[in-house]
C-alpha cells in the first residue's frame, strides 16, 4: 500500500494533475451551485473536455473534482437559498437553511464544509483499505460471475428504487440494456437493430444519452418551472465563517459515524450519496439527546454535519464498486465508467495491477480535493455564491448551448443533436411520470459488459450450464431475484393490508 | 390511464417489435458456422425481450401501483399548460435549427443565434447587450474548442471558405 500511495502521490502532485484538482473544484462548485444542474449533468458536460487531455489519469482526477466540487456548492445553494442543486444535499437544507435565516450563514458554511471535508478524507482512507482487498477477491472471479455480479449491482438500482417504484425502475434498466444492443456488438461484428441507419452502426453515443438524460430534462424542468431557478434570496451578507470550540467538539462524533456509516452506504450500489444523506440526519436526530433533538430542523449544527459528512462519504464510498469491479453503483459513477472506457482505461480488477497510477492517483487526488474544497473554495464562498444572481434569461440558453457542445464535439456530427433532442424530450416525459432516469443510463453502460461476460460464460460451458456447475454465479443471481422480488412483495402486502384496513372501517 | 401506465404500453410495443426481430429476423442471414455456437447475436435481445415485456406489462396492468402523488419539486403533467410550456417549445425547435444549421451556416453566426433568439424566446429585451454576450460567448467558445481543444469547428458560413 505505502508504495501504491508514493506512485499516487508522484503522479497526482504533478502541475498538470494540481490543476486539474484546483480547477475541477471550482468548476463543480461553480455549476453544482446553480439550482437543477447536478453532478451527473455536470460531468456529462465535462467528459469531452476531460477525453480531449487524452491522459487517464488527468481527465479522472479533473472529473473527480468536478464532482466532489458539485456536491459542495449543490450545499452551499441549500443553504443560502434552501434551493439543493442536488437530491443528495436536500437533508443538508433541513438545517442549513434555517441557520442562514438566523443569520449564520457563514458558520453554517463552515460547519458544512468541515464536515464534507472529514466525511470525503475518511471516506477516502477507507476506500484505500476496501478497495485493494476487495479487488484481490474480485481477481478471482470468472466471467460467469462477473455477469452473475452484474445483474445483482442492475437488480440492487432497482430494488432501492423505493416503493411503488421497483417494476419503473426495473424497466428503466432494461431499456437500458436494449438500448445498449443497437449497434455493431464486440462479439460478433454484425450490425444489430440498427434499422439500416448509417449513424446507429456504432450504436448510440453515451455522452449524448446522459446529456439528453440528465442536463436537457434539468433544464426544460427550469424552463416550464420559473420558481425552480429562485426560490430564495440570498440577501444577508456571509460574514464570520468561525465556529466555536464547542461546536466543533459537538460535530466530531456526528462527522466521525456518518463517515464511515455514510461510506458503507455508498459502496452499496444503488443506495447512495441521497439515502446516505437522509439516512444520517434521521440517524443523528434518534440518538441525540432530548434538547439536542428539540433543536433539529430549527438550525442545529448536528443535523448540518450528519447529511454532509455522510452524503460526501458516500460519494468517496461509490468508487470502490467502480474502480475494483468496473461496475458503478449510481448514475454518476456510470457516467464516470463510460468516459474511462472512452480513455480505453477498463476498470476493474486489473487497473490496480495494470495500471496502479490511475488508481492511486485517484486516491490522493480525493484527498487534495478535500483539501481544496476547505482552504480555498470556503473563503472564496462569497464571490462565487455570486453566480445565483445570474438572471434566467441568460442561464438556461448558456446551460443548453453547453448540452449540445458536449453531445456535438464528442462525435463532430451533427444527427447526434437531433438524438439528443429527441431523447431529451423522451427522458422529461419519463421524469413527469416519476420513471428514474439513472437506471436507464446505468444499464445502457454495463449492457455491452453484461452481455460479453454472458457470451463469454455461455461459449466456456456450452450452454447455460456454467449457473448450475459455479456456486457462486448460483448463489449471487439468486441473490439478484430476491433484491427484485422482495421490496415488490412487501410494498403489495403492504398495500393489501392498508386496503384490508380501510374496508373494516 | 395515468401516465406511467402508458409509457410503460409504448414500452411494451417498442419491446414487441424488438422481440419480434430478435426471435424472427435477425439469424436469417447468420452463416453456418455461428449456427453451431451456444450463443447466436439474437440470444441476448431475445432475453431482454422476454424480461422487458413482462415488466411492462405488470406496470401496465397495475400490479405495482405508485400513489400517484407528484413529488415535491415535480411537475404535475396533467395541468401543463400552467407551466411555460411556449417557451420550452421554443426552445426545443431552437435546438433542432441549431442542430440543422450548425454546418452550413458555421459555427460562429448559429451559435450566436442560438444563443439570441433563446434568451429572447425567455422573455429578454435588452437586445444590445444581449447580443453583445451572445456574439462574445460565441467567440470565446469557438477559440476554446478549436485551438486549445483542438476540434474542428467550421467558423464561417459554407458559402465563404
Amino acid at each position: 500500500m505505502i508504495e501504491g500511495l508514493l506512485l499516487g502521490l508522484g503522479t497526482a502532485f504533478s502541475i498538470t494533475n494540481i490543476l486539474m484538482v484546483v480547477g475541477g473544484c471550482l468548476i463543480g462548485t461553480f455549476i453544482g451551485m446553480l439550482p437543477g444542474l447536478g453532478p451527473m449533468s455536470i460531468i456529462a458536460i465535462m467528459i469531452p473536455i476531460a477525453i480531449t487531455i487524452g491522459d487517464p489519469s488527468a481527465a479522472l482526477i479533473l472529473l473527480a473534482g468536478v464532482y466532489y466540487g458539485a456536491i459542495f456548492g449543490g450545499s452551499t445553494s441549500s443553504i443560502l437559498i434552501n434551493a439543493p442543486g442536488v437530491a443528495s444535499t436536500v437533508a443538508t437544507s433541513f438545517d442549513g437553511y434555517p441557520m442562514a435565516r438566523q443569520g449564520k450563514a457563514g458558520k453554517a458554511l463552515t460547519v458544512a464544509a468541515i464536515a464534507s471535508f472529514c466525511g470525503g478524507t475518511i471516506g477516502a482512507i477507507l476506500l484505500m483499505i476496501f478497495a485493494p482487498a476487495l479487488a484481490s477477491v474480485a481477481l478471482l472471479f470468472h466471467s460467469a460471475e462477473y455477469f452473475a455480479l452484474m445483474v445483482v449491482g442492475l437488480s440492487a438500482i432497482a430494488a432501492f428504487a423505493g416503493t411503488g417504484q421497483v417494476g419503473k425502475a426495473l424497466l428503466m434498466t432494461l431499456l437500458g440494456l436494449i438500448m445498449a444492443t443497437v449497434g455493431e456488438g464486440a462479439l460478433f461484428n454484425l450490425p444489430r437493430f440498427t434499422m439500416g441507419i448509417m449513424d446507429l452502426q456504432s450504436g448510440f453515443g453515451f455522452i449524448t444519452l446522459a446529456m439528453a438524460m440528465f442536463a436537457l430534462p434539468e433544464a426544460l424542468y427550469l424552463v416550464l418551472d420559473p420558481a425552480r431557478s429562485n426560490s430564495g434570496k440570498a440577501n444577508e451578507e456571509i460574514k464570520d465563517l468561525r465556529i466555536t470550540r464547542a461546536e466543533a467538539r459537538a460535530i466530531a462524533p456526528v462527522v466521525g459515524r456518518q463517515s464511515i456509516q455514510g461510506f458503507l452506504i455508498g459502496v452499496l450500489p444503488g443506495a447512495g450519496a441521497t439515502i446516505a444523506s437522509f439516512l444520517g440526519y434521521a440517524v443523528e436526530r434518534n440518538i441525540a439527546s432530548k434538547e439536542d433533538q428539540a433543536q433539529f430542523g430549527k438550525g442545529s449544527v448536528k443535523g448540518l454535519a450528519a447529511p454532509e459528512s455522510a452524503n460526501n462519504a458516500a460519494c468517496t464510498g461509490s468508487f470502490v464498486p467502480l474502480l475494483t469491479l468496473g461496475i458503478p453503483g449510481s448514475g454518476t459513477t456510470a457516467i464516470l465508467l463510460g468516459a474511462l472506457i472512452a480513455l480505453n482505461v477498463s476498470p476493474g480488477p486489473r487497473l490496480m495491477i495494470d495500471q496502479p497510477e490511475i488508481f492511486w492517483s485517484v486516491i490522493i487526488s480525493m484527498y487534495v480535493g478535500n483539501v481544496i474544497l476547505l482552504v480555498l473554495n470556503l473563503p472564496l464562498i462569497p464571490y462565487i455564491a455570486k453566480v445565483l444572481t445570474i438572471p434566467r434569461n441568460y442561464l438556461i440558453p448558456f446551460i443548453l448551448f453547453f448540452t449540445l457542445m458536449g453531445a456535438y464535439i464528442g462525435q463532430n456530427n451533427a444527427t447526434e443533436l437531433l438524438i439528443l433532442v429527441g431523447f431529451g424530450i423522451c427522458a422529461t416525459v419519463l421524469r413527469f411520470a416519476d420513471y428514474p432516469l439513472a437506471p436507464l443510463l446505468i444499464g445502457f453502460i454495463l449492457g455491452r459488459m453484461l452481455e460479453d461476460n454472458f457470451s463469454r460464460s455461455m461459449q466456456l460451458y456450452d450452454g447455460l450450464r456454467f449457473v448450475l456447475e459455479r456456486p457462486m454465479t448460483m448463489g449471487l443471481l439468486a441473490l439478484a431475484v430476491l433484491l427484485v422480488a422482495l421490496p415488490s412483495y412487501r410494498a403489495r402486502r403492504a398495500r393489501l393490508r392498508s386496503q384490508g384496513i380501510a374496508s373494516g372501517d | 390511464m395515468a401516465l406511467d401506465r402508458w409509457i410503460a404500453l409504448i414500452v411494451l410495443l417498442i419491446c414487441l417489435a424488438y422481440g419480434y426481430t430478435a426471435f424472427f429476423t435477425m439469424d436469417e442471414g447468420l452463416p453456418p458456422f455461428m449456427r453451431r455456437s451456444p450463443i447466436w447475436p439474437s440470444t441476448f435481445p431475445k432475453v431482454l425481450s422476454v424480461l422487458t415485456g413482462i415488466t411492462a406489462l405488470l406496470i401496465v396492468i397495475g400490479v405495482e401501483k405508485s400513489d400517484g402523488s407528484i413529488r415535491d419539486g415535480g411537475i404535475n403533467y396533467r395541468r401543463l399548460g400552467d407551466y411555460k410550456i411556449g417557451q420550452a417549445a421554443g426552445l426545443l425547435a431552437l435546438m433542432v435549427a441549431y442542430a440543422l444549421l450548425l454546418r452550413p451556416m458555421g459555427f460562429l453566426l448559429s451559435t450566436s443565434g442560438f444563443l439570441f433568439l433563446s434568451a429572447t424566446v425567455l422573455g429578454e429585451r435588452k437586445w444590445i447587450r444581449l447580443l453583445v454576450i451572445s456574439a462574445l460567448a460565441s467567440g470565446f467558445v469557438w477559440y476554446l474548442v478549436q485551438v486549445v481543444l483542438g476540434i474542428f469547428l467550421r467558423p464561417l458560413p459554407y458559402i465563404l471558405t
